[in-house]
């Protein structure tokens, strides 16, 4: 399957069941550029080390960057989700694994038929999973992408550096 | 990707002699083996005929869709031994096989939303590329290369030493066919890799990742069917005939013993649900697509197919359990790795019958051809290690003067690459030869609490911590890959049990087989006691660089 040619990324979404509607077009294809050789396109054909004295003035883009308004929004929206999210499930999984070992007794009380609550809750550790995948990716296509796209497009334009490594 | 309970060691080739007649399984499994071998080597001549670029070897031109990497993710991740091994301790321990099953699968969650995308954003071939983004190259460079490539070995070593199993337990092959077994796997992975790179890689995990849902949605079905799609009854059959009746369903069977034996599993769990973050050849995977965005479907994509194929090893387990009976399963192989082929010729027809030696032979192709893929994986994101981490920093300083090339770097890395895998394969097939009689179940939570204490502190401080230093990311890798390698010399596994690796002498001062209780929180703690203790204080400019980027991809590879 060749896909040299920069077939968008977003092609495939006719058989993906996590398509996304809302996003649809937002994917300007930027990714169409010849990936053979981009450290040959370094501006300039600065070697690495000039990067390093050089980075003045990218640190100071990037830092303004980081206390825009803009940037705090996306960074907000993110951990807003990610790490509470992640702490629950991590909760919920060591309460898990610990209730096994620790209250065997509740763990093998019955619930429906041979269905115990240790069974239920290992179904339920598969459901939160799937759940939170689903949530996840929900959040991240309608809160954050576009809004990290802007940023990722004006950070382009302003360091000139599209791809630095 | 779990093998877990995979006992190495207690495999007998003697198993098909009692089961049916050994030549018909034999013949078979031999044509379908080669079937794949052939399909795999064509892809890899078809992938090798292009031009070796950087990009195109260590991320096979970053252009592959959600769903492919995806299956391509799933296929890195479902080892022949999830597939054998965790319906097999669900079949012999009933609810507590189960616990693996979920811890497997949950460490998912960890890799969505705290790795996958920004490790895409910032990083360009390696794990290495994202902990040194804003550090000092050079030390950090080497340490995460190196942590990474010493996973990346253990690893290696379970999945080769489960080959050898399987060949013994399929063609009942003894010392000289186990040996050569480990030796073509061996060679076979190097090739993949040295010729194919990663578009061969990522197309043999699709065809593998194909293969192995198709097998296993096969034999669940089947199960189902034969209980008229009733689990109650399923669970009910899996209790009455597994010998130890209701107890089956709850927990405590494998892990109820001593509070030791409950708290190594509380570490196994810990390992798992951490571990899979901060394998180096899942992390390598993200790089095989254009974004963040297509990095986060993929991880997507591989946790529906990951989640189906534990909830149907669950299915598997519980169907063998009921269907052939625990002590049948048991006696076969004590470790209870032949529950599935077991199963599969049961629900064929039985022994003897050619629906029951069609459907044996047909699982042990599936298995073998997970493991090769398996191997080729880890081959690949090693040397990428190598070659791209520990080569080329050596190197750089080397030649910092010369003002060498980028390009013809990128060259040399390819090169070295190449040779690396030649060198990984060596290793492995040595180190593998030696643990041959090994249980390698410890080789696997090993790599998983390794992978978890030396990578992932380092990781997750380098994205999130802004005070995070140099020092503080060399500590954190050392902090946690010298105490989970210490642990592991020091405990039951390798001295002071029959079962252990030096059985006869005693040096074992820890108790726990698996070293993550204590070894995850030594490298976090390491990780922070290094950035306290730093001379310097961490670049800002540098933070707000893998900031920005981590969460908008401006600049990504």
């Amino acid at each position: 399957m060749d896909k040299q040619d920069g077939v968008d990324p977003g092609a495939l979404r006719m058989n993906d069941p996590w398509q996304d509607t809302a996003g649809a077009g937002l994917w300007i294809p930027d990714q169409t550029a010849p990936e053979a050789g981009p450290e040959r396109t370094r501006p300039e054909g600065a070697p690495r080390q000039d990067l390093e004295t050089g980075a003045v003035d990218r640190s100071a883009v990037y830092l303004e960057v980081q206390d825009s308004a803009a940037f705090q929004e996306v960074r907000a929206r993110y951990r807003g989700f990610a790490f509470p999210a992640v702490a629950a499930f991590l909760v919920w999984y060591l309460l898990y694994v610990v209730a096994a070992t620790a209250a065997p007794d509740l763990m093998a009380h019955h619930v429906a038929g041979d269905l115990n609550v240790a069974m239920v809750a290992g179904l339920a550790q598969f459901a939160t999973t799937f759940l939170l995948t689903w949530a996840y990716a929900r959040h991240a296509r309608l809160r954050r992408d576009r809004a990290a796209l802007d940023l990722r497009w004006s950070l382009a334009t302003r360091t000139g550096q599209e791809r630095v490594r | 990707m779990s093998e877990v309970g995979f006992n190495g060691g207690s495999l007998s080739g003697g198993y098909l002699a009692d089961a049916t007649g050994a030549g018909e399984h034999q013949g078979l499994a031999i044509v379908l083996f080669t079937l794949f071998v052939s399909v795999t080597l064509a892809i890899t001549a078809w992938a090798g005929r292009r031009r070796s670029s950087s990009v195109e070897f260590f991320a096979g031109g970053r252009l592959f869709t959600p769903m492919e990497n995806g299956l391509a993710i799933a296929g890195d991740y479902m080892s022949a031994a999830s597939f054998l091994g965790i319906s097999g301790l669900i079949a012999l321990f009933g609810y507590d096989g189960l616990l693996y099953s979920v811890g497997f699968f949950v460490a998912w969650l960890v890799v969505l939303m705290l790795v996958a995308e920004l490790v895409r954003n910032c990083g360009r071939y390696t794990l290495a590329d994202v902990l040194s983004a804003r550090m000092r190259q050079r030390p950090v460079r080497i340490a995460a290369g190196t942590s990474s490539v010493v996973v990346s070995i253990l690893y290696l070593v379970a999945q080769m030493v489960g080959a050898s199993s399987l060949v013994g337990l399929l063609l009942g092959g003894h010392g000289a066919a186990r040996t050569w077994t480990v030796i073509g796997v061996g060679a076979l992975m190097v090739f993949y890799v040295s010729f194919g790179g990663m578009r061969a890689t990522t197309w043999i995990q699709i065809v593998k990742t194909v293969l192995l849902i198709g097998g296993t949605i096969t034999l669940t079905v089947m199960v189902l069917v034969r209980f008229h799609g009733n689990p109650n009854s399923l669970l009910h059959a899996a209790a009455a005939n597994s010998g130890h009746g209701d107890a089956f369903l709850g927990p405590g069977l494998k892990y109820g013993g001593s509070w030791t034996s409950k708290l190594d599993f509380i570490s196994l769990g810990l390992a798992l649900v951490l571990g899979t973050a901060g394998l180096p050849h899942i992390l390598s995977r993200f790089y095989t697509v254009p974004t963040a965005r297509s990095a986060r479907r993929s991880v997507v994509w591989a946790i529906g197919l990951i989640g189906a194929f534990y909830l149907m090893t669950i299915v598997l387990g519980f169907g063998a359990a009921a269907v052939v009976g625990s002590d049948t399963v048991r006696s076969s192989n004590e470790a209870g790795n032949t529950a599935v082929p077991l199963l599969a010729e049961i629900l064929g027809g039985g022994a003897g019958t050619t629906g029951g030696t069609v459907l044996f032979a047909v699982v042990g192709a599936v298995a073998f051809a997970t493991i090769l893929a398996v191997v080729a994986g880890i081959t690949l994101a090693s040397s990428a290690s190598v070659a791209h981490d520990l080569y080329a920093t050596l190197r750089r300083r080397a030649t910092a003067d010369a003002a060498k090339e980028e390009g013809e770097m990128e060259e040399d890395e390819v090169r070295v690459a190449r040779f690396a895998a030649v060198g990984i394969g060596a290793a492995a097939i040595g180190i593998s030869l030696f643990a041959q009689d090994q249980n390698i179940a410890f080789l696997v939570g090993l790599a998983f609490a390794v992978a978890a204490s030396a990578n992932l502190p380092g990781l997750l401080y380098s994205l999130f911590w802004r005070r995070f230093t140099t020092r503080g990311a060399v500590w954190a890798i050392y902090g946690g890959l010298v105490p989970a390698l210490v642990l592991v010399i020091l405990s039951p596994v390798f001295s002071g049990r029959p079962d252990a690796l030096f059985p006869g002498v005693d040096f074992h001062l820890f108790p726990l087989e698996n070293p993550g209780l204590v070894s995850i929180p030594l490298g976090f703690l390491a990780g922070w006691l290094g950035t306290v203790l730093s001379p310097e204080d961490a670049d800002a400019g540098k933070y707000a660089e893998t900031e920005v980027r981590s969460l908008t991809g401006a600049g990504a590879a």
